[in-house]
């Protein structure tokens, strides 16, 4: 917690990157496996996306879990 | 202006020519991130409830959460994309703005300055000058600073709206109503506790939405050996990697400028005084939960800031690299090219993909908009405090409810925001506004940070000195800048160089004028009478009891951690050299 606030701001900030990092992981997944995808950035055979929505989504995990507002005390 | 105001942009941005087009994944994040953002003002809403918490925060904030506040509300979208292009332009010289240009101030402030502002309680730093100097310093402080805030968000605001017109094709009224009614709203709600958490939650975004360029970049080019072979080989001519090395002359390089105008003018003036005393950032520190956190607080903040070229230099340094033909503005207008104005968006074209695209574009929304609630919630505070307050009382002879100033801050905010989006469409007939209300800012800054310095470290600067200091270094200033403008040859007499260009005027300007505000403060504070130490206390060294950190282990202590990052920049401009 911080201060008088239940909610603390790393926790949200861990909820919006595990939005975020699952967002973007579904939709590069999709992209890689499908046959109707156009690969027009550059090293795009990398699929960094992928691997920046699975960054996402552990690091929103950390804080989401870290940062709990019913975590006890 | 405001009939032209289109009822469906959303619809016209998906049919514009621009730089790139957005997927509906890229979409979906950004109308996440402005849910999240109003989100967080309404749910501090109920938090906000005395003067203290919607000025101040509640003077609660962790250190971690003052200082990234303290670096995200300087983190703007226009200087991720302006420096971007700079260092395209000036190569790694642009770095000098973010190291020897930030971090000995940041570190300055961390401790010296700090214990001042934060013992003697003031809400602002014109309310700082107030208690120490007068009612005079203090009110030439507070209305510049009030004005020049909203003019600058103003112009910010519209920078970004052409940034995303070209960028996205959105449509400018559109970027500009939509960021800056979110702004209000979540500060209007949550105030100065609702702006912080916001610069927090967008200084991650900003990082998380801007890696992905140097990350992919490196990986395209092999790394930074690979970029700088590539630099050389497409541009034999210039050194763009080396900070020092080409600033024994002004004719060496890009720039224009000696060493002597980035240590002593931007290092030893601009910086200090921008980073010391504009409210804009220091207000972040106020809000601190106590003296230690306060202290630290710009010290994170200080080593967060020399990561910042990472995402900003490197980005333009990789354009050099693997986009070699950019050009000027006026050039690119002509031929129908690009122009490096545009190296960032460009690069995040290239390697961005679904929703990275989306994240990319959030953090440039994020930086703008953590650097208008900056503006808008600081413009809220001196307005309130430092003008409306004292002239409520002396007409009305009563001191006020502290809710009537939260509602007058709430207030304060709405119209902030109002002028802003009303300078933005000035600017937009009138593109000369820019450059003259940033003129009228740097007029400002320097001369204040030789007078606060003064006031806080030497007791005998006196109410008259302090107010004919500043009005002698704004009136230098103002002078200096009109001699150059009526005649363009004095710019060789004020930068000291026959090479010098308009960079190096601003270094030189900011450092004779602070050189001549504290000169004229000496002199004239020798000749009047001074306060007595009782009047001085809380206020200046030597009549101010500084808590000891003694009893804390060296881990816990500032002065370590400042030492740490002071040792880290100093090998990175070795390193860099």
């Amino acid at each position: 917690m911080i201060g008088r606030h239940k909610i603390s701001i790393w926790f949200i900030i861990g909820l919006q990157l595990l939005i975020y990092g699952i967002i973007i992981l579904i939709s590069n997944i999709y992209d890689y496996i499908s046959p109707f995808a156009q690969n027009t950035i550059v090293l795009s055979e990398l699929h960094f996306g992928i691997w920046w929505g699975a960054i996402l989504v552990i690091i929103g995990l950390i804080y989401f879990f870290s940062f709990r507002p019913w975590k006890k005390a | 202006m405001i009939s032209n105001f289109n009822l469906h942009p959303i619809l016209a941005f998906w049919n514009a020519s621009n730089l790139m087009s957005l997927s509906w994944v890229d979409s979906l994040i950004i109308v996440i991130y402005f849910a999240f953002v109003i989100g967080i003002g309404y749910y501090l809403m109920r938090f906000t409830k005395t003067g203290e918490d919607f000025f101040m925060a509640g003077r609660e904030m962790t250190a971690w959460i003052a200082g990234l506040s303290f670096v995200a509300a300087n983190l703007g979208s226009l200087e991720l994309m302006g420096w971007a292009a700079s260092a395209y332009q000036y190569g790694i010289l642009a770095t000098h703005w973010y190291w020897i240009g930030a971090i000995p101030a940041m570190l300055f402030l961390a401790i010296v300055m700090i214990p001042f502002y934060y013992i003697s309680k003031t809400h602002s730093v014109p309310g700082y000058l107030n208690m120490r100097y007068g009612a005079g310093a203090g009110m030439i402080s507070a209305t510049s600073f009030g004005f020049m805030t909203v003019f600058m968000s103003g112009i910010n605001m519209y920078s970004m709206a052409i940034v995303m017109k070209v960028m996205l094709g959105w449509d400018i009224h559109f970027s500009i109503w939509v960021s800056s009614l979110t702004v209000m709203v979540y500060v209007v709600l949550g105030g100065l506790l609702s702006a912080i958490f916001n610069e927090v939650l967008q200084f991650m975004l900003i990082w998380l939405g801007a890696l992905v360029i140097p990350i992919i970049g490196l990986i395209e080019t092999g790394g930074w050996t690979g970029m700088v072979a590539r630099i050389h080989q497409n541009f034999p001519a210039g050194d763009y990697t080396h900070l020092w090395r080409t600033l024994g002359s002004a004719q060496d390089n890009p720039m224009g400028i000696h060493w002597t105008g980035i240590v002593f003018g931007l290092g030893a003036m601009i910086s200090m005084a921008y980073w010391t005393t504009d409210f804009l950032v220091v207000q972040r520190i106020l809000a601190a939960k106590n003296l230690r956190s306060a202290k630290l607080a710009p010290i994170i903040g200080a080593g967060f800031k020399m990561m910042v070229p990472f995402i900003v230099i490197l980005p333009g340094l990789l354009g050099l690299a693997v986009l070699p033909h950019l050009v000027g503005e006026n050039e690119a207008r002509l031929t129908g090219g690009h122009s490096y104005n545009e190296v960032l968006p460009l690069m995040l074209a290239r390697y961005a993909g679904p929703g990275l695209l989306g994240l990319g574009v959030t953090a440039l929304i994020a930086g703008f908009m953590s650097g208008m609630a900056g503006n808008i919630s600081a413009f809220a505070t001196v307005w309130t405090y430092d003008i409306y307050k004292p002239i409520h009382v002396k007409l009305t002879k009563n001191e006020g409810t502290d809710s009537h100033y939260v509602k007058i801050g709430r207030w304060c905010t709405v119209i902030g925001v109002f002028i802003s989006i009303g300078t933005a469409y000035l600017v937009q007939f009138f593109a000369s506004i820019m450059d003259y209300v940033q003129a009228l800012f740097s007029f400002f800054v320097a001369p204040l940070f030789g007078t606060i310095l003064l006031g806080m470290l030497w007791k005998r600067a006196t109410k008259a000195g302090g107010f004919w200091g500043l009005f002698a270094g704004i009136g230098s200033s103002i002078a200096m800048w009109a001699w150059v403008k009526a005649d363009p040859s004095a710019l060789k007499i004020i930068a000291l160089s026959e090479h010098a260009k308009d960079m190096a005027e601003n270094m030189y300007r900011a450092l004779w004028c602070g050189l001549i505000g504290i000169a004229v403060t000496v002199i004239v504070s020798l000749l009047t009478k001074p306060k007595t130490d009782a009047e001085l206390k809380g206020l200046v060294r030597g009549c101010t009891e500084i808590p000891s950190e003694g009893d804390l282990p060296l881990f816990k202590r500032p002065i370590f951690w400042a030492g740490v990052i002071l040792v880290i920049f100093i090998a990175l401009n070795i390193i860099f050299w």
